[in-house]
């Protein structure tokens, strides 16, 4: 029968049976193997609500191939008994036959056969009784008609142990009625096609249904990388909060705007060369405000404006040396100098987002060159608590809204704070930035009238991302060794949530 | 930030209070320290050195409090419990007095003019009828020790010698002598040795080996004689075995060697005022006296107390509270600033003592002030600054650039500014004099040496690490690179890059031409000589002969692209054919 003809001879038994057809009852009935007309099924299942199928499955007992045998032709213990003439017949003899071993010690434990061992000629078989029964065999006839009920389930595990019978689990199908049932089989439509929408035969097509649960095709695209994503972010933050951009294009800086504008000392470890990039060419800055620097020597090595000062040699040398800048903060000394420089004061709010660079041991969240954000307010008047006010404002952009402030030494603000903010994963306060006041030391040198307070806040840019994409080592984020699975992966950000 | 160790046990004896870890790490946050790690010795030695070495260590608790790099008052247990106790108001601060012996003259350290070219300063004192224990012992060296690691950096500045004061005999000298002719017993040796011995001995000493550049390559190394010629030290590299303090002794003569004397005096003032609690007159200093090369004498510990005036209102409004004068001068004396109104207006007059060096503005008191308030008790405000946003032109440009170069199929790789010479020279196929590189002067591995010239390499070296990545890999990248340039005022400029790399079985020249095609249109320059833009061919050893072009805008070159050559390829261990485009962005602003 072609697979066509099956199909549909198939659905004319569906449609003549009361309630439905047993797929194996089906298939003894036309003759075909049961996994054909099983194969059959699938294929109309495919076929939308044509018919309804329900997996049944059944236990029944079968014959084996040597129950099967026996079945046919009796019991080897039965053969035996029948192969031995009434003169007898010499055990050698027996032996040769294919169930003799099997049959002989069966028959004589049956007491159906008796063994003359001192005949001449050697051993000798003769019958012990007249007729014998062969139950073996009648029980497995029964099996073998479907009977199987009649027997005992002692009788069915002696079979099964002799493995004559084996039990055997048998899946079908009940087939019923789908509420779209025909017996004529339309091949469903895959597509949507232009002639199918122009001629209108859509409407009569039948289309084969989607598979949901299937992905799609990756689209083919750019990704942008998750570190830049979130400096996106940040930028719209300080945006929307009306800070204003400092231009950081400016990655090699004099140690004088990096350090000394900032009031640290000469001698401070961070401009060490352990801490610091110094550069060989060009080794030397060679432009500086020169009333300014002056202003800057004098506060270091002598005080004034209120302060002791350091009281040390404050030595130009070391002002000029050129370095990779140790953070942002060094554009914001420029900036707020240069703020000073204005005929009058105008209050300020700056933010930067860009690389610095540290010369320090590299670990798993260690690099020697990193993002930092920053932001400044320059204004009068300005006290701790609207630093904490607008760091808790920026905090709250970024889905932070417990924080907690612990005193801090940073050598160009005081006071220093660092900001903790609480984990609700680790059930703990962890660091999230640091902050403070610039010191007057650091301002009145520049030019800034006296009740301009510069408040403060920076952080790195990769720590955030990290935790944002749960990342554990910085080198997957950041530099050649990135994984670029990882960047086509990932997702919007949205620092917020 | 220096890193404390105590004892829990005897730092809560020494608080007469006992905490919970969680209670401690709370009273630390609030004053500005920090419990760092919880700990024992058995631990640390188990941690470093393996568990076997650890059998037998002390597990006494440890807590290891890091301490800001300004308090050298908080840098040893006796100074952590006065400042803690102090804060609690379960202690007045001391008053730290320097005396005159009881009899007889000053001890006297003379300074010899040799001194002045290697390292020309130095105070001294005398701890009188002091009572040593181990732990007070220990505490003893620990703060020299922590001292010379923090402000008298690794003791370049400040070199700090304690001596048993009964096992030599002043007046003491201070002078400068040739290696070879000093000689001595130093500590815990068994024999004397002459400097130049001393120096290539301690060349293999985990510890002393990293003072010895300080005096190294001088001709003169510092010492100091008693009067019978005994050697009490070799600043800043080692004492003399003679006068080495033990648990026995009584009287301490306490001197420092500097090249810069503000340090000296402050280091100075700290041992003696944090050690003088153990003397039979506690917070009591003897004075000792400097005599300088030009006669002039001078009598140390300083121990100076300087007095501010500051109004109640200038804390109010830098902090944002409104708290009474009284207040606010009770804030203070909590932390060590004993304050008292002075009834002219809201006026405080603040007493500084010799302990709180970091006190140096008006605004260190206020934050003083701020953190006995409680910084967490400080009200939220919203400032009324006023401010219009803008963005940096270049940072948008590149913003909006990125998007679009995303939109048009290539991703986002994100490099190193610093790279190795190799990177931007040989394995580009040009000479490193061409670049225009800024180098580096202390790079610790060549991954250092130089601020790369091009975004080329690092798009190159992403390629490598991502080759297992299914083809065609289309990266970019926009970012700075910097160039040295004598215009600006530190020698050097950046300039912001456009860079594009294409990575396939065939070169795909089309696509990264296509791919300025498109960044042109999205710039709004016409393909077109004259006003917009064109490419022609050119000559680069980066790229392979005869398929490289440089890039025209308005006449002027702003980059070049093309089908890289095989050897770059090779050299940066890339297997198949590639195509490039790098250009400058900033001429579209």
């Amino acid at each position: 029968m072609s697979d066509a003809g099956l199909l549909e001879t198939l659905l004319r038994r569906i449609e003549a049976a009361d309630g439905g057809v047993d797929s194996l009852e089906t298939a003894s009935i036309l003759g075909v193997d049961h996994q054909v007309l099983v194969g059959a099924v699938k294929s109309l299942l495919a076929l939308e609500d044509l018919i309804s199928a329900e997996l049944r499955s059944s236990k029944h007992w079968e014959l084996s191939g040597e129950g099967t045998e026996i079945a046919e032709q009796g019991s080897h213990e039965a053969r035996v008994f029948s192969s031995i003439p009434p003169e007898g017949l010499p055990q050698s003899e027996l032996m040769k036959l294919s169930f003799g071993k099997i049959g002989f010690s069966k028959a004589m434990s049956n007491k159906w056969i008796k063994v003359d061992k001192t005949h001449e000629g050697g051993p000798r078989i003769f019958r012990s009784v007249e007729n014998i029964e062969d139950q073996v065999r009648d029980k497995l006839l029964l099996v073998q008609k479907g009977n199987t009920s009649q027997l005992e389930e002692k009788e069915k595990n002696e079979l099964k142990k002799r493995k004559l019978l084996s039990e055997v689990t048998v899946k079908s199908y009940w087939i019923t009625k789908g509420s779209c049932f025909s017996t004529t089989i339309t091949k469903p439509e895959t597509e949507l096609t232009p002639e199918m929408i122009a001629n209108g035969s859509w409407k009569e097509k039948k289309f084969k249904p989607y598979n949901f649960e299937a992905l799609g095709v990756a689209p083919d695209c750019g990704h942008l990388h998750p570190l830049m994503k979130v400096r996106t972010q940040f930028r719209q933050i300080f945006l929307e909060m009306g800070f204003t951009e400092m231009p950081t294009n400016n990655f090699i800086e004099s140690s004088f705007w990096n350090f000394d504008s900032l009031f640290q000392p000469q001698q401070h470890p961070a401009r060490d060369a352990h801490d610091t990039f110094f550069i060989s060419d060009p080794a030397l800055a060679h432009e500086f405000p020169l009333e300014y620097l002056e202003r800057v020597k004098k506060i270091h090595s002598e005080g004034g404006y209120g302060s002791q000062g350091y009281k040390y040699d404050w030595k130009i040398e070391e002002a000029q040396k050129n370095i990779l800048r140790t953070h942002t903060t060094a554009v914001s000394a420029r900036m707020l100098y240069k703020l000073a420089q204005q005929e009058k004061f105008t209050p300020v709010k700056y933010f930067s987002i860009d690389r610095v660079f540290r010369n320090e041991t590299l670990d798993a969240t260690h690099l020697a060159e990193f993002h930092q954000i920053e932001g400044v307010v320059a204004d009068r008047g300005l006290t701790l608590g609207d630093l904490m006010g607008i760091l808790h404002q920026f905090f709250t952009k970024l889905g932070i809204t417990k924080l907690r402030f612990k005193p801090a030494y940073n050598p160009y603000t005081e006071p220093s704070m660092e900001v903790f903010s609480y984990h609700e994963g680790l059930k703990k306060w962890v660091e999230v930035g640091n902050s403070g006041v610039f010191r007057p030391e650091m301002l009145l040198p520049m030019g800034l009238p006296e009740d301009v307070t510069v408040i403060a806040w920076g952080l790195s840019l990769e720590r955030p991302t990290m935790i944002k994409y749960g990342i554990n080592n910085i080198r997957e984020l950041v530099g050649h060794k990135v994984n670029l699975q990882m960047v086509y992966d990932g997702p919007i950000c949205r620092l917020e949530s | 930030m220096p890193t404390v160790g105590v004892k829990r046990d005897l730092l809560f004896k020494a608080l007469g209070k006992t905490y919970t870890d969680e209670e401690f790490d709370e009273l630390c946050f609030e004053y500005g320290l920090e419990l760092d790690e919880i700990t024992s010795e058995k631990e640390i030695i188990s941690r470093e050195q393996g568990d076997s070495k650890a059998s037998g260590a002390s597990d006494v608790i440890l807590y290891k409090i890091d301490v800001p790099a300004n308090r050298y008052d908080l840098l040893c247990l006796e100074g952590l419990v006065r400042g803690l106790q102090v804060f609690k108001n379960k202690l007045e601060a001391p008053r730290y007095r320097r005396v005159s012996p009881l009899s007889g003259e000053p001890q006297k350290l003379i300074i010899t003019e040799e001194t002045v070219a290697v390292r020309p300063h130095a105070v001294a004192a005398v701890l009188r009828n002091i009572t040593f224990t181990q732990e007070r012992y220990d505490s003893f060296i620990e703060l020299q020790e922590k001292l010379h690691q923090n402000i008298c950096r690794k003791r370049s500045l400040v070199a700090i010698g304690t001596h048993d004061l009964d096992t030599v005999s002043g007046p003491f000298t201070y002078t400068a002598k040739p290696p070879a002719e000093i000689s001595f017993k130093p500590l815990n040796q068994t024999k004397e040795y002459t400097a130049t011995q001393l120096m290539s001995l301690y060349k293999t000493d985990s510890h002393l080996r990293h003072y010895l550049h300080i005096i190294e390559d001088k001709p003169l190394y510092p010492v100091i004689y008693d009067s019978n010629g005994i050697v009490l030290s070799m600043p800043p590299i080692i004492n003399g075995d003679h006068s080495k303090i033990t648990l026995k002794t009584k009287n301490v003569f306490v001197e420092c060697t500097a090249t810069d004397l503000t340090k000296a005096k402050i280091v100075l003032d700290m041992m003696v005022t944090m050690f003088s609690e153990y003397c039979s007159q506690p917070f009591t200093v003897e004075e000792a006296e400097v005599v300088y090369p030009d006669g002039k004498t001078c009598k140390y510990p300083e121990l100076a107390y300087r007095k501010e005036k500051l109004s109640s209102d200038f804390v109010n409004r830098k902090v944002g509270i409104n708290e009474s004068t009284e207040t606010i001068a009770r804030l203070l004396t909590k932390m060590c600033l004993r304050s008292e109104v002075t009834g002219v207006g809201d006026e405080i007059e603040v007493e500084i003592p010799p302990t709180r060096s970091d006190v140096i503005h008006a605004c260190d008191i206020m934050e003083d002030a701020a953190m006995a308030y409680g910084f967490n008790n400080i009200p939220y405000t919203t400032p009324r600054t006023y401010t219009v946003a803008n963005q940096f032109p270049l940072n948008k440009l590149t913003e909006l650039l990125r998007q679009d170069l995303a939109a048009a199929g290539f991703t986002e790789a994100l490099n190193f500014a610093l790279c190795s010479t190799e990177d931007i020279s040989d394995k580009l196929g040009k000479k490193i004099s061409e670049t225009r590189a800024v180098h580096i002067a202390n790079p610790k591995t060549v991954e250092f040496q130089v601020a790369r010239t091009t975004l080329l390499p690092g798009l190159l070296k992403t390629l490598a690490a991502n080759r297992k990545m299914p083809l065609p890999l289309k990266l970019f990248e926009i970012s700075d690179v910097v160039l040295k340039d004598d215009t600006k005022d530190v020698g050097a400029r950046n300039s912001r890059r456009f860079c594009a790399v294409y990575y396939n079985k065939s070169p795909g020249f089309e696509v990264i031409h296509g791919l300025l095609d498109r960044t042109m249109q999205l710039l709004e320059v016409k393909s077109q000589r004259g006003d917009g833009y064109h490419i022609q061919a050119a000559e680069d050893s980066t790229f392979f002969p005869g398929r490289c072009a440089e890039i025209f805008v308005g006449g002027k070159s702003v980059g070049r692209l093309g089908v890289l050559h095989p050897d770059v390829i090779t050299r940066f261990e890339l297997t198949m054919p590639c195509s490039a485009v790098e250009m400058d962005i900033e001429p579209f602003l």
